[in-house]
């Protein structure tokens, strides 16, 4: 395997968990619902998904648990911020706190245990193509399914009916609770889809990027992925982008670092978070304006009647 | 079936002070559960984690030493999340302003200099951090740049800031090359006996009272909670979104760095990696739990210090996991904003659909 | 042997009339990072526990972990307050608070890993880490294809920096020709950052990657791709069973044993120890995957270093400028030499922040 296909390969698999996690942040902030709990989310969803494939054998199994988890523990959030009208920034917080220590509770048992990566995708004749081949047939399921995820969320967002519903929600739920949306449904669905999402990415972790668990696995990553959501300004291939971009600038520096180009290692750490910054000033200049975001995103919707 | 929310007209000032009490007693029985399924005794833990704490000099010395950063943080957050600008980075300022902060204590250290260094590194930290939030306001305001993005990103910069000066050039020189500075000799004294109150904390309450009274008594404060409840009012009344953007960033900065600069003046006495244990996101919960009220953030900062104590002792007492403790912490938190939630709002049961 | 008796004794004894608890020593540890990373805080851990297996119902033992070094004065002052009368701080980001707290309670015994401030009640410990990496760069040597090894490091500590020119001695004295690319992944413990690293590596042309960060997920990337790694602190053979030569042990087992001991007989003593192979606080996991006669090399070079035969710092040690070092400590550089070493022996390409 030639050296660009592998590193683009290194760079796709860093940038998928983030991906898959921003895309599901991305539906909940576009139907006017702020969720910071994807950290605690993604680290149950890497626990839970670690400990049913390990106890079944079956990878499968492993990702709809992992998928289950997040779903669950995103319902707890929806149900606070839903159905009491909690604040979103602190309930997202404690959930995150709440998600980080149940995953470690979940995973203690699994210490040190080892397991196969979910394999990468292998299409005779396609794969072995040279240059491109692994590159295009020969990922892991997941990264076609995050790709999938961005041209799924990019249609039902542009193109379906109850994307529309759902957008329009999130800019002013009051009108649409006059125009007789339902504002509540649509948002549990959103958080829902949210937590799998967050769930998904945690699998990601567990079972294909390093194939154990361990506490603090998720390593900040869910914070990425919110960054990310704002950096795409609320567009589904701008997080796709994003993503690479930041998977791309992380890889970049490590290889800078193999090759020994001599500056501090912390100068060339900062380059990743420093470079999503610039480019995300070169990307909004000339506009003057902050992106905007969802217009009803954070606030809680008490229909008065 | 659903659930329905309807806003309670009046709400008497007891029942805010008593939801709490209600959260905590909801979030024991949680607990309580849990642990005894666990074959521990609840009694034991609600007595090791709440009682002791609070009826010990040396468990309310170190809450309020706990607290302390967090409140400060947050009071200065409060004047961002009001005027709905989202300053995500509060950690990164608190790490440049005890940086800044601690130029010259560093430079001092060992040469006798007078008790004048600490007002003057306080000062310096408070710019530091200053100077840090300037950077993504400045980026919104000239690029259009989102600021949860960049103050969130300049986090992990100011982090690797940090570790290249006390591994580099400002580390040890005695130290056998480990990544700290000397001691520091300009610290903050301790108030109490066989405890860790240091004057720092003092500086809290302080800036509360001044918080409350820009916030609600003056134009300045006006201006910033009409900006983040309506903004177009503000641009019609003449507040310039712009300028309200910086001085929102520059408190909370400054605020932030304050808050570095006292948790190794007062606690860590020098500069080391990780100075902070998430200060400054921790701040942001504390903030929004209590409603951005300057008072509710008091209280809020000392119940997740005494989540953070509490949860320690139940770890050593009872040798319970620390991710049980963490997720009893994430819990109780959750309790207080649903009880908070239950003040305001009374939840009907609708068994039928809408007619 | 004997002490297996006296652990059955202590075993028999504790059936057959249970202290009271008021007997029993309390013993504290702090950790860094959580139990469950299967690296450094497990394997000190694993030293907890080899105490209570060892001294049963004389011992209470209690830890706190994944406690932040900069906060960690109060975790550690609760321990002194709640009757632990020896407690033991395992990462050096403890040692300003743990001389705090020794201060305030002179009666608790406490033992600090990694620093070097003692008091009359607070002795510090530390392993050779440093002779393991010797045995790796020696096996490295003699295996490497491509003469280019990968280095997954964490922060440049002296601990990490004289792992690093070890592994480079200990590689050089079989095959001069070799080269060491060192990544600095900026971080103890992020498991996908540290695949990132080692996979950058793997593409630069190393063929055998060793790690000073604390997840198995390098290893795991050199078991993908079919070439060789070697573990750290804890035998991570099961991670990999193609690509593992050996892991470095962390084994605080016996130590932890003995200090616990001396403090139930009184004959505990603020001193330093640090020790490697030969106080059995540093072991090399079996060696694997490798041909009988590298095997027996690398048994030989472990067993040189353990009879004091074979120093890896022995003089005269070049550093990267090509100027000879000082030689402090006779034949060899000095303790502290190598506990506060801040430079990069001949061969190795990269810069140490000055």
């Amino acid at each position: 395997m030639d050296i660009w296909q592998a590193v683009l390969i290194t760079v796709i698999t860093a940038a998928t968990p983030l991906l898959i996690a921003a895309l599901g942040e991305l539906v909940v902030e576009r139907a006017g619902v702020l969720n910071l709990g994807i950290e605690g989310m993604m680290a149950v969803g890497a626990a839970c998904g670690f400990a049913a494939a390990t106890l079944s054998g079956s990878s499968a199994l492993g990702v709809l648990a992992a998928i289950a988890a997040g779903v669950a523990l995103s319902a707890v959030f929806a149900l606070l911020t839903l159905g009491l009208a909690t604040n979103q920034v602190a309930t997202g917080l404690a959930l995150t706190i709440v998600g980080l220590g149940l995953s470690g509770l979940i995973g203690a048992g699994f210490v040190g245990t080892s397991r196969e990566a979910i394999p990468a995708i292998r299409i005779p004749g396609l794969t072995e193509l040279p240059g491109v081949g692994r590159l295009l047939f020969g990922q892991d399921p997941f990264v076609y399914l995050s790709l999938a995820l961005a041209i799924a969320v990019l249609w039902f967002l542009g193109r379906s009916r109850a994307g529309l519903t759902l957008r329009s929600i999130g800019e002013n739920h009051t009108s649409a609770h006059w125009l007789g949306l339902p504002v509540m449904q649509v948002r549990l669905l959103a958080i829902l889809f949210g937590g799998g999402c967050a769930g998904l990415a945690g699998a990601y972790l567990s079972l294909v990027y390093t194939p154990f668990w361990s506490p603090g696995m998720t390593a900040g990553r869910g914070w990425i992925a919110l960054a990310l959501v704002v950096f795409a300004s609320w567009k589904p291939l701008r997080v796709l982008f994003g993503a690479y971009l930041f998977g791309g600038a992380t890889v970049l520096q490590l290889h800078a670092q193999a090759a020994s180009l001599g500056f501090p290692s912390q100068v060339m750490s900062a380059f990743p978070y420093v470079a999503t910054i610039v480019a995300l000033v070169i990307m909004s200049a000339g506009r003057r304006k902050a992106a905007a975001a969802p217009g009803s995103l954070g606030t809680s919707f008490v229909p008065d009647r | 079936m659903r659930l329905e929310l309807v806003p309670r007209g009046d709400v008497s000032p007891w029942a805010r002070v008593l939801a709490p009490v209600a959260a905590v007693i909801a979030a024991v029985l949680i607990g309580g559960v849990v642990i005894a399924v666990m074959g521990r005794s609840p009694a034991a833990a609600f007595q090791v984690y709440f009682v002791d704490t609070l009826s010990e000099s040396w468990g309310l010395q170190e809450m309020a030493v706990k607290a302390t950063p967090l409140l400060i943080i947050a009071v200065g957050l409060s004047f961002c999340f009001r005027a709905s600008l989202w300053n995500i980075g509060a950690e990164g300022q608190f790490i440049i302003g005890a940086l800044v902060g601690s130029i010259l204590p560093l430079y001092t250290a060992g040469s006798g200099a007078g008790f004048w260094v600490i007002p003057l590194a306080l000062v310096m930290g408070a710019l530091g951090g200053l100077a840090y939030a300037m950077i993504p306001a400045l980026l919104r305001v000239t690029f259009g740049v989102s600021e949860i993005l960049s103050s969130l990103m300049l986090v992990y910069v100011a982090d690797l800031v940090l570790d290249y000066l006390v591994r580099g050039p400002w580390r040890d020189p005695k130290g056998f090359n480990f990544p700290q500075t000397v001691n520091f000799d300009a610290t903050l004294p301790f108030l109490a006996d066989g405890g860790r109150l240091h004057a720092g904390v003092l500086l809290g309450p302080v800036l509360v009272l001044v918080a409350w009274f820009v916030i609600s008594r003056t134009l300045f404060g006006f201006g910033v909670r009409v900006a983040g409840e309506a903004p177009k009012a503000a641009r019609f009344a003449g507040f310039d979104a712009n300028r309200m953007v910086l001085a929102a960033f520059a408190i909370s900065g400054a605020a932030a760095g304050l808050a570095g600069v006292l948790e190794v003046l007062g606690q860590i006495g020098q500069l080391k990696p990780g100075i902070s244990s998430g200060y400054g996101f921790t701040a942001i919960t504390v903030a929004f739990l209590g409603r951005l009220h300057p008072l509710g953030m008091v209280f809020g900062a000392l119940v997740v210090a005494l989540t953070v104590i509490g949860g320690e002792s139940a770890q050593i007492a009872l040798k319970l996991p620390l991710d049980l403790t963490r997720t009893f912490q994430g819990v109780l938190l959750m309790c207080v904003l649903a009880a908070d939630a239950l003040v305001s709002y009374r939840v009907r049961i609708v068994t039928m659909a809408r007619a | 042997m004997r002490t297996l008796f006296k652990v059955a004794g202590a075993i028999a004894a504790g059936l057959a009339t249970p202290a009271a608890a008021a007997d029993k020593l309390k013993v504290g540890f702090i950790y860094v990072g959580p139990i469950g990373d299967f690296g450094y805080s497990y394997q000190h851990n694993q030293g907890r526990l080899a105490v209570e297996k060892a001294l049963g119902d004389k011992v209470e033992t209690t830890f706190l972990e994944n406690v932040p070094e900069a906060d960690s004065e109060r975790s550690i002052e609760q321990l002194a307050r709640t009757g632990h009368k020896l407690i033991f701080t395992t990462s050096f980001g403890f040692m300003e608070p743990t001389v705090k707290v020794a201060k305030k309670y002179p009666n608790v015994l406490f033992e600090h890993a990694t620093g070097y401030k003692r008091d009359k009640n607070l002795a510090t410990y530390s392993a050779k880490f440093h002779e393991g990496r010797y045995v790796q760069g020696v096996i490295a040597g003699k295996l490497t294809k491509s003469n280019t090894i990968g280095y997954v490091a964490s922060f440049p500590i002296p601990e990490v920096v004289s792992g690093i020119n070890a592994f480079m001695l200990g590689a050089q004295s079989v095959n001069p020709a070799i080269k060491v690319k060192i990544v600095w992944a900026n971080t103890w413990f992020d498991p996908g950052k540290e695949a990132d690293a080692a996979k950058a590596l793997l593409d630069q042309g190393a063929d055998i990657i060793t790690q000073h960060t604390d997840s198995p997920a390098p290893l795991q990337q050199a078991e993908a791709r079919g070439k060789l790694a070697f573990g750290q602190a804890s035998d991570m053979i099961r991670f990999a069973p193609k690509a593992t030569l050996t892991s470095i042990v962390d084994n605080w087992n016996d130590y932890y044993v003995a200090r616990v001991k001396a403090a139930l007989d009184g004959t505990w003593k603020s001193e330093d120890t640090w020790g490697g192979f030969a106080a059995n606080m540093v072991n090399m996991a079996p060696f694997t995957n490798m041909p009988d006669d590298v095997k027996k090399l690398a048994t030989d070079t472990e067993a040189a270093i353990k009879s004091g035969a074979l120093n890896p710092f022995k003089c005269p040690v070049v550093d990267q400028d090509g100027k000879t070092v000082e030689c402090k400590g006779g034949a060899n550089l000095s303790d502290e030499q190598v506990l506060g070493m801040a430079f990069y022996v001949k061969g190795i390409d990269d810069k140490l922040p000055k």
